[in-house]
């Protein structure tokens, strides 16, 4: 309900709000008013045609989410992938834990906070993107959540640093999220010739109808290199929506995962803009769907400028009534010559009610690019099958396995071992046991 | 061993195979040549159960026992291996893996235990040293980018870990280049024994010269028009399949 967001909103606003900048406050500002004069999308909304958000719009969620009752480290292992050395940030319930939260020595020049710490510590670097690259005047989600922008993490990579050990920011919601919300709001900045892994988790740790609304807004400098895996595994009745808005300069990398299986209703938005010569981005994704489960991705690649290239390969297996969306959209503007772009949408059914919507959405106004998209939707392969069998392996465990390398095939992309390995034998148990 | 008796086939309206009779025994090497659309490579499909092709007439017989009332993976399992014209890549599975899989199935089959990963590491390099394929391959997708001659010999290769009776090898020297069919060639003849069975299907004699069959066979038009020795394969080198077309059925 757009009233209690708003009526929550004059509430902190009157309780003077938490601590927070002038610059700050004045944004929320903003954004509460974009939000109101916005209004949630409906499916005439051509970005929302596939999903309809009114189970989320039509529910009041607690604005304040409760505290949370003593979630062990013990609780965050099945989402920690046995990593010992990484540098993490733990939020519960959208608020940051300094309990359960490990920096690992840090390299000198790299800077890892919660935002409320940023605006001490990184009062310039905050004030100078915070806001600026998730544009919020168009997109309602994203001006909700910087309307209570409260919580998050803020990562600044000097130039020519490079962290060794994957940054996880791991954003849970434990049983006592009920039906609160949580908006966290995280914020990366890579100077140039910079080089990081951020995994971003959000995993549900009971089964509370929650919502999460997250943005992150990335901006990765001169030949700066960011990996970013975001990793949705909320709670089955959870609502999550995220964005992650990406602004790349010249020579830059973006590579990108994202991997959707938890959340009753989840809507994903990669977005990247290559804003100078020679960027790179590599866009992929794997969304595993059942029951009633709706998993909408929305990616978004601006080629600004020239010699840019960028791949994307996104796969989805949906079983049961699941419904999975996937629109991927390029934008190769006028000056972007020598664009190259190849953009791959597969989606395996394993039941008949299972649908999937696809959508690419090519717009090329440069006349000197190489852009391909394809998309396919379908079973198991009748002549992989047969070759299975052929072999001795009977007709279950051939589908069993065929399904499992579906995914696979993507999850490969992911080069952080610890991530790939995981993902890889919780699909692999996930469609090989019963 | 094998016995095929009046065996009809047909691929969609499509009559393939028009009655075919063929008797394979223990330790023997059939060839099967044939012009191209003479039902040869559907032949070797047949006998592996492969689901586009429906028997409309006929017998096959292995071991005693209805081949066509077996699903693919039992005839596996019981010893029937076809090595595919084009092998299938599939993606995400690791060659390691798949063998592993493979293998353990068919150890089921004969009532034995499952094999232990470093007994199968072991059994692994012995048998990739047959076909001179490196050990990276096996961590490598199944066929997956493999060139035509490194796919060849990995179906090769499954023969060798799965040591069936009966090998069927669907046009396995097509596209193969001179070293590569040595390399496939040597690997057969060293699995060649007393108690096994190899069907060669081809459409060229110069895979005979290393893989030295007992029998020949032509296939034409659905029917085998000829039987012979190892001769007969040159005597088809020599005067091509023309004269022996004359009066089967195109």
């Amino acid at each position: 309900m757009i009233e209690t967001y708003l009526k929550g909103f004059e509430e902190i606003a009157s309780n003077g709000g938490s601590a927070a900048p002038d610059w700050a406050r004045s944004l929320r500002l903003s954004a509460i008013t974009r939000f109101e004069a916005l209004g949630f999308p409906t499916t005439k909304n051509e970005d929302w045609h596939f999903t309809s958000v009114a189970p989320i719009a039509e529910r009041e969620f607690d604005l304040l989410a409760p505290p949370a009752h003593g979630v062990t480290a013990a609780q965050l292992e099945p989402f920690t992938f046995g990593a010992t050395d990484w540098h993490t940030l733990v939020f519960v319930n959208g608020r940051y834990d300094a309990s359960l939260s490990s920096a690992k020595a840090l390299p000198d020049g790299v800077t890892l906070l919660p935002l409320k710490r940023a605006y001490e510590e990184l009062p310039l670097l905050v004030e100078q993107y915070l806001g600026k690259v998730a544009a919020y005047e168009g997109q309602t989600f994203t001006a909700l959540n910087t309307a209570f922008l409260d919580d998050g993490a803020v990562l600044h990579v000097a130039r020519e640093v490079e962290v060794a050990q994957p940054i996880h920011l791991l954003f849970v919601s434990d049983a006592s999220a009920g039906a609160g919300t949580s908006q966290p709001h995280n914020l990366i900045v890579l100077d140039r010739f910079a080089k990081a892994t951020v995994i971003e988790s959000y995993a549900g740790l009971g089964n509370g109808a929650y919502f999460t609304n997250v943005v992150t807004e990335a901006v990765v400098g001169d030949g700066a290199t960011l990996t970013h895996l975001k990793l949705q595994r909320e709670s089955a009745k959870a609502y999550h929506v995220g964005t992650v808005d990406v602004r790349q300069a010249r020579d830059s990398h973006l590579v990108s995962f994202s991997f959707a299986t938890g959340a009753a209703l989840s809507r994903t938005n990669i977005y990247t803009e290559l804003r100078g010569e020679g960027c790179g981005a590599t866009l992929n994704g794997l969304y595993l769907g059942d029951g009633e489960q709706h998993i909408d991705h929305q990616t978004r690649i601006e080629h600004v400028e020239p010699n840019c290239y960028s791949r994307e390969h996104y796969k989805g297996i949906l079983d049961g009534s699941a419904h999975g969306v996937f629109n991927g959209k390029v934008f190769v503007h006028p000056a972007a010559q020598k664009t190259d772009g190849k953009q791959t949408n597969n989606t395996l059914l394993l039941s008949e009610k299972a649908q999937i919507d696809t959508k690419p959405q090519l717009e090329i106004f440069a006349d000197d690019v190489k852009c391909t998209h394809g998309a396919t939707v379908g079973r198991l392969d009748e002549t992989s099958l047969f070759y299975m069998k052929s072999r001795g392996i009977d007709a279950r465990t051939a589908r069993e396995l065929l399904t499992y390398a579906f995914a696979a095939d993507v999850l490969e992309t992911i080069e952080q071992v610890e991530v790939r390995e995981a993902l890889e034998a919780a699909t692999l148990r996930r469609y090989t046991e019963h | 061993m094998l016995e095929i008796k009046n065996l009809h086939a047909t691929a969609g309206d499509k009559e393939i195979l028009r009655g075919i009779d063929l008797t394979v025994n223990a330790g023997e090497v059939h060839a099967v040549m044939g012009p191209n659309g003479s039902g040869k490579s559907t032949l070797a499909q047949v006998l592996a159960g492969h689901p586009a092709y429906e028997v409309t007439a006929g017998t096959v017989t292995y071991e005693g026992q209805d081949l066509l009332a077996m699903d693919p993976e039992v005839r596996a399992q019981q010893g029937i291996f076809l090595a595919f014209q084009y092998p299938v890549e599939i993606p995400g599975v690791s060659n390691a893996y798949f063998l592993r899989a493979a293998y353990n199935e068919i150890r089921k089959a004969r009532g034995e235990d499952e094999i232990d990963p470093m007994s199968f590491a072991d059994l692994m390099d012995e048998r990739m040293k047959l076909v001179e394929m490196d050990p990276s391959m096996l961590s490598r997708s199944v066929n997956t980018g493999f060139s035509g001659g490194e796919k060849k010999r990995n179906e090769i290769l499954q023969m060798a870990v799965l040591e069936p009776k009966l090998a069927v090898l669907d046009e396995t020297d097509s596209g193969l280049d001179i070293d590569a069919l040595r390399i496939v060639a040597h690997g057969v003849n060293s699995l060649r024994r007393p108690d096994n069975a190899t069907i060669v299907v081809t459409h060229y004699q110069r895979l005979l010269n290393y893989i030295v069959p007992d029998f020949v066979h032509v296939l034409a038009g659905g029917r085998i028009v000829r039987s012979g020795g190892k001769e007969l394969a040159f005597e088809l080198e020599e005067k091509g399949y023309d004269w022996l077309l004359e009066g089967a059925v195109a």
